[in-house]
């Protein structure tokens, strides 16, 4: 053990930090999981959870952590708490450095640092009772010294969150309390210990829509009353504006915007965030039929994200230096498909081949063809025409023997700016490189040569 | 207050109220398979516990006192030395004296059957022990670690596994014989060895699946040093499938042990071994004398059976997706006048009166 | 009633339009140890042709049960009542061949988790190939493959994927899929039981745009059944409120929304966190437990308007509006006893 384990809580209190200065102080967190790799593989692919991440959560704020599922923000928590291994980058916390604690060395910090899980009805043991739940993290940390005094902080903790009186619950299984009951215990036993910051993750989701917002009050009060720091995880943009002080909206292992809460939602300024926003259903009968401007297709997989910006290949308003390259192309080409009658799609299903042949890379996509100068003329044609917006990007298309190939041109990942009162990565406010990002087309500058952008390790 | 009015709360008739609630919401039939296997199982067991109360004579014996005795124990003793004593019969067909007849060694089936009840349970009892002390903690410490001694050690048990029971018992029984004196503990132990796989197997799958439940991390998020995290959070909650798999497995074991007995690698002579038994009266079967073969059997069937009762019906109580099963729901009618007076006035399919226990035929 | 409130009653020359799907008195109870739970007491409403109805509640107020209890599809031990006409022809009490029969062709059923729905081991187009042909034997497999391709295009799923299997495809994806395998046999209704609960946002609203496509182009009476408040303000025509195995509240979404006459609905539309929220509200207490549920107006424990009367009468649904019915005692029409039966809507008398 490279440090001294007792010494970690010591550290932990010479360092006061002021209500509205940086609690946690997040550098540059990448977190891969590695996959693959088995029996018919060599190769060991890695899926890019949280791709380089930098932000600071205040003390005494409720900092919003928003995204689809698969865009990272789960495990971004985890790996505040250690719960997941870093990769890379720094998460600063009252002076110590989380991402390099092994966890024996972690484990004393996790009275302060706690989490609330999203379904309640799975983070409670079934087989022990609710004293025995709650009052165990004061057993592990040797705050309590006996049965009698432990079940006292129970009763209060308990009380405190709204399960009075307590002594009604204390001797219960869970399977015995509602879905809400069963949340507040969760919350009472991630607060017994008295932490300073609390990961909620998605925090509500589970329950039924008439207890949500009483969860959700009993944890802005406890704040309140005890003095922590929230992150809170969620896909609900509705609740995050009510919620939160600041925020970040998470897209496949990267914040797009990030600032104040009130901000982010009077002035959305990524395109992801408009559509969010755009996506949330309103009990409001009279916005039926409204016209949405919805992105296309879904988050795609984070073992390969697209190039330039991320969000490109969705995005209704992208436009040329956003980052197209083969790929897009040929998802444009199967989306035409999904338009033309069966003929057309006979016809140019035999012009342009099997997609799967079709060599794509950073900067071009190569289709083998028959008639290579037909297929060429028809890409001329069609290309503008798609409704994607994938030719905007494209260079040039050439023949070259019997292959047609289309060059796309170059496509920086957007570098984040401070655009509105608060941040922005966005190639609309300026086309800005990121420094060490995945950029399409031709390599320019710090770019890497393979496509998969190993050069990310390298961190800014 | 909270969401629902809290539950009544005892502390120790609320935790058995708890520990039985499987139980009652198991479905009739699984009950009534565990009330049965139960049933016969316990009837072995009396006859384990108390064998002298039920058998006529010793497992070993071979000379009864003339007139009778109501105490069987002091028979040896007094035969033999002052009392007027008589061989038991040979072979003799069941009877009033002997029910189940006697073999050609003179020795009373219904004694060697009630005694090697015994001998079956003392057996099953401590080859499950030593098969659930080694196999339950392996695959508890295995399943959460994972890595590469979980690895190795499912190769080894996979490896085990793949021996037919019977044939590994032999082995062991054998390699046993050349250190110890053929006796309990040893049959035991070749018999519990074959079992050590299946326990380790359950509990090292379903700890896999345990481990990433949200509590879990939870406690790990708690501070909880993974040693507590097995005992308190894990084996609870994994713990439930072993009676299950305990049950079956005394099934088998009753089975392993007569294997073992008839192959002569189990008790030794002159214990009463229902296998043994019944190996010792091949010859007898030939012959016409059905008797000698035919109880120490049955004796080994009904226990079989019963223990797989328990175990089949235990399965059904544990595993909750068969509970559904076995209750009926039943359409309540509406006592309301107004109700049916509103449906009544309204145009097409006539109201529901009547249709009320109607269970489709697509439904059973 | 007038066609003003209701466009899916009439036709364009005035004369009245029958409902697609009437149900009546529709019950669904199960077996449990404790006792039969009735986890649907007596819903009645009609569905028309191109209209879209929300059924809302809690989780636990019977919703699903009551979407599968319309084509029987329950687990063993459960009993079916009640009434259920599609298109003049009574459901509750056919035999298995014509339910099969009806569950696909005639209602088309959407479920939440599409995955466990799909065959891993089947391409997509195999799934079509055997639906249709399950229906229509004597479609050809070249037919069936062009009727897959043309309904799987116009889910979004490009026709050079239609050999593919499952798992190669994402949730939305495969949600699209089941949309696809529910809308090529043309049926006339579509229950949509919480088909967007495991989706995010973005794919949420898109599904929907895509059922709501149907419904309209169709003219497929559409029955969604979400927790969510907000879907069924954007989708829906008519909305109904579930509380405890019944409906109780029923009526047009603009009217129902800007007017909750029953204190449960008003509970539910307060307790929405949107991104207008100034304050937040819920609802105190759970529901019932319905093998025992309470003996008069089953949300009375919970609230907040409750009268000494709540305890004793039963309340039924009664007119609040055009169109609009709810069953409070806060409303006259509901005490069964004390007035005149109710006459209801669709019987052309109210309002």
């Amino acid at each position: 053990m490279r440090r001294d384990r007792t010494n970690a809580p010591g550290v932990l209190d010479d360092v006061e930090v002021a209500p509205g200065e940086p609690l946690i102080e997040v550098e540059d967190l990448h977190t891969h999981f590695e996959v693959g790799g088995g029996l018919f593989s060599s190769s060991h692919a890695s899926v890019r959870a949280v791709d380089g991440v930098s932000f600071d959560i205040r003390r005494g704020e409720i900092f919003g952590l928003v995204g689809e599922s698969g865009s990272g923000k789960t495990t971004l928590g985890r790996t505040l708490l250690g719960l997941a291994p870093a990769t890379s980058g720094a998460i600063r916390y009252r002076g110590l450095d989380l991402a390099t604690l092994t966890e024996p060395e972690f484990r004393p910090l996790r009275r302060r640092l706690s989490m609330v899980f999203q379904d309640p009805n799975a983070s409670l043991n079934p087989a022990m009772t609710i004293v025995q739940s709650v009052g165990h993290p004061l057993r592990i940390h040797g705050l309590t010294h006996n049965r009698a005094e432990t079940r006292e902080r129970v009763i209060d903790m308990l009380e405190r969150c709204g399960l009075a009186p307590a002594e009604r619950f204390l001797d219960t299984y869970p399977e015995d309390l509602s879905g809400g009951q069963k949340q507040r215990v969760v919350i009472a036993r991630s607060l017994i210990t008295e932490p300073d910051f609390v990961v909620a993750d998605e925090p509500v989701a589970a329950l039924d829509m008439s207890v949500r917002a009483k969860v959700l009050e009993l944890m802005m009060d406890l704040k309140d009353d005890l003095g922590l720091t929230y992150l809170y995880i969620t896909h609900d943009l509705a609740s995050g504006k009510f919620v939160c002080d600041r925020m970040a909206i998470m897209y496949l292992g990267q914040m797009v915007e990030w600032g104040d809460a009130s901000r982010i939602y009077d002035d959305p300024q990524h395109p992801y965030t408009r559509a969010l926003l755009e996506a949330v259903p309103l009990p409001d009968p009279a916005r039926r039929g409204r016209d949405k401007h919805l992105p296309h297709g879904e988050i795609p997989d984070a073992l390969e994200p697209p190039r330039g910006c991320r969000f490109h290949p969705r995005c209704p308003v992208a436009f040329e230096p956003c980052g197209w390259e083969g790929r897009d192309l040929v998802d444009a080409i199967e989306d035409r498909w999904t338009k033309v009658d069966e003929d057309t799609f006979e016809r140019e299903l035999s012009l342009v081949g099997d997609l799967a042949d079709a060599k794509v890379t950073r900067a071009e996509a190569r289709f083998p063809a028959a008639e290579a100068d037909a297929l060429r003329r028809w890409l001329e044609e069609i290309g503008p025409a798609l409704p994607a917006k994938v030719f905007r990007g494209v260079e040039s298309v050439e023949q070259d023997g019997h292959e047609v190939v289309v060059r796309f041109g170059y496509g920086p990942e957007p570098a984040p700016q401070d655009i509105a009162g608060h941040t922005v990565a966005c190639h609309l406010h300026g086309v800005v490189p990121r420094e060490g990002g995945i950029h399409a087309g031709p390599v320019r500058g710090s770019g890497s040569e393979t496509g998969s952008g190993s050069a990310r390790e390298r961190g800014v | 207050m909270g969401e629902a009015s809290a539950p009544p709360t005892g502390n120790l008739w609320y935790r058995i109220d708890h520990a039985l609630r499987p139980w009652r919401r198991a479905n009739p039939m699984a009950r009534w398979l565990v009330i049965i296997g139960l049933l016969i199982t316990g009837l072995f067991a009396f006859l384990a516990l108390f064998p002298n109360l039920v058998a006529p004579y010793g497992e070993s014996q071979y000379q009864y006192v003339v007139g009778g005795t109501e105490d069987p124990e002091d028979l040896d003793v007094r035969c033999g030395t002052e009392a007027e004593c008589e061989q038991v019969p040979r072979r003799i067909e069941p009877s009033k004296g002997f029910p189940f007849g006697t073999t050609a060694a003179r020795f009373d089936v219904f004694s060697r059957v009630v005694h090697g009840a015994r001998v079956a349970f003392s057996i099953v009892l401590l080859s499950t022990a030593l098969a659930m002390g080694i196999g339950v903690p392996l695959g508890l410490f295995s399943g959460y670690r994972g890595g590469k001694l979980d690895r190795v050690l499912v190769t080894l048990m996979d490896a085990v596994y793949v021996i037919p029971p019977l044939l590994l018992a032999i082995i062991v029984a054998f390699v046993l014989q050349a250190y110890f004196d053929p006796g309990l503990a040893s049959a035991a132990v070749a018999v519990g060895v074959v079992y050590v796989p299946q326990y380790y197997r359950v509990i090292r799958n379903h700890t896999l699946s345990v481990k990433e439940e949200p509590f879990v991390e939870a406690a790990r998020s708690m501070g909880a040093k993974p040693r507590t995290i097995i005992t308190r959070y894990v084996f609870f909650n994994v713990v439930q499938s072993v009676p299950v798999i305990f049950t079956l497995n005394a099934a088998d074991a009753v089975l392993t042990l007569a294997g073992l007995g008839f192959l002569g690698y189990g008790v030794p002579f002159p214990r009463a071994e229902w296998g043994l038994d019944v190996s010792q009266a091949l010859s007898d079967v030939v012959s016409g004398f059905w008797w000698t073969a035919f109880f120490p059997g049955l004796a080994t069937m009904l226990l079989v059976a019963g223990l797989t009762l328990v175990g089949e019906g235990l399965n059904d109580i544990v595993n909750p997706l068969l509970r559904v099963r076995g209750f009926r729901g039943r359409v309540a009618r509406r006592a309301l006048p107004a109700a049916s007076g509103a449906a009544a006035s309204e145009p097409g399919p006539a109201p529901s009166e009547g249709t009320d226990t109607s269970t489709p035929g697509g439904i059973r | 009633m007038t066609a003003a409130a209701l466009p899916h009653h009439a036709a364009e020359d005035g004369t009245e339009i029958p409902p697609i799907l009437e149900v009546r008195e529709l019950s669904v109870a199960y077996g449990t140890y404790r006792g039969s739970l009735q986890a649907v007491d007596h819903v009645s409403f009609d569905l028309w042709p191109g209209e879209s109805l929300g059924v809302v509640g809690e989780s636990g107020c019977g919703k699903s049960s009551m979407g599968r209890g319309l084509l029987q599809l329950l687990p063993p031990g459960a009993a079916v009542g009640g009434s259920v006409n599609l298109d003049g022809e009574e459901l509750i009490g056919v035999d298995r061949r014509r339910l099969r029969k009806a569950r696909g062709e005639d209602i088309a059923l959407v479920f939440q988790e599409p995955m466990t729905r799909l065959d891993p081991l089947m391409r997509v187009s195999d799934h079509f190939v055997e639906a249709i042909r399950a229906h229509r034997p004597r479609t050809s497999k070249q037919q069936a493959r062009h009727l897959a391709r043309e309904a799987l295009a116009q889910m979004g799923i490009p026709p050079t994927r239609v050999d593919s299997y499952p798992h190669e495809f994402s949730g939305g994806m495969r949600q699209r899929i089941m949309l696809a395998l529910g809308i090529v046999l043309s049926p006339k209704v579509i229950i949509a039981d919480e088909p967007t609960t495991a989706l995010d946002v973005i794919v949420e609203a898109q599904i929907l745009d895509l059922l709501d496509r149907m419904r309209s182009d169709e003219q497929v009476g559409l029955l969604l059944i979400t927790h969510n408040l907000g879907l069924v303000a954007e989708t829906c025509d008519r909305v109904a409120v579930m509380y405890a195995g019944r409906i109780v509240e029923i009526g047009p979404v603009p009217e129902v929304f800007a007017h909750p006459e029953h204190p449960y609905t008003q509970g539910l539309l307060r307790s929405v966190i949107s991104v207008d929220t100034t304050e937040l509200s819920s609802i105190d207490g759970s529901p019932p437990d319905l093998v025992t549920p309470p003996p008069a107006c089953r949300f009375a424990p919970r609230c907040p308007a409750r009268f000494d009367a709540c305890d004793e009468v039963d309340p039924v649904l009664a007119s609040v509006g055009p169109s609009h019915e709810a069953a409070c005692l806060l409303h006259p029409g509901s005490d069964a006893l004390a007035s005149t039966p109710v006459v209801r809507p669709s019987a052309g008398g109210a309002a």
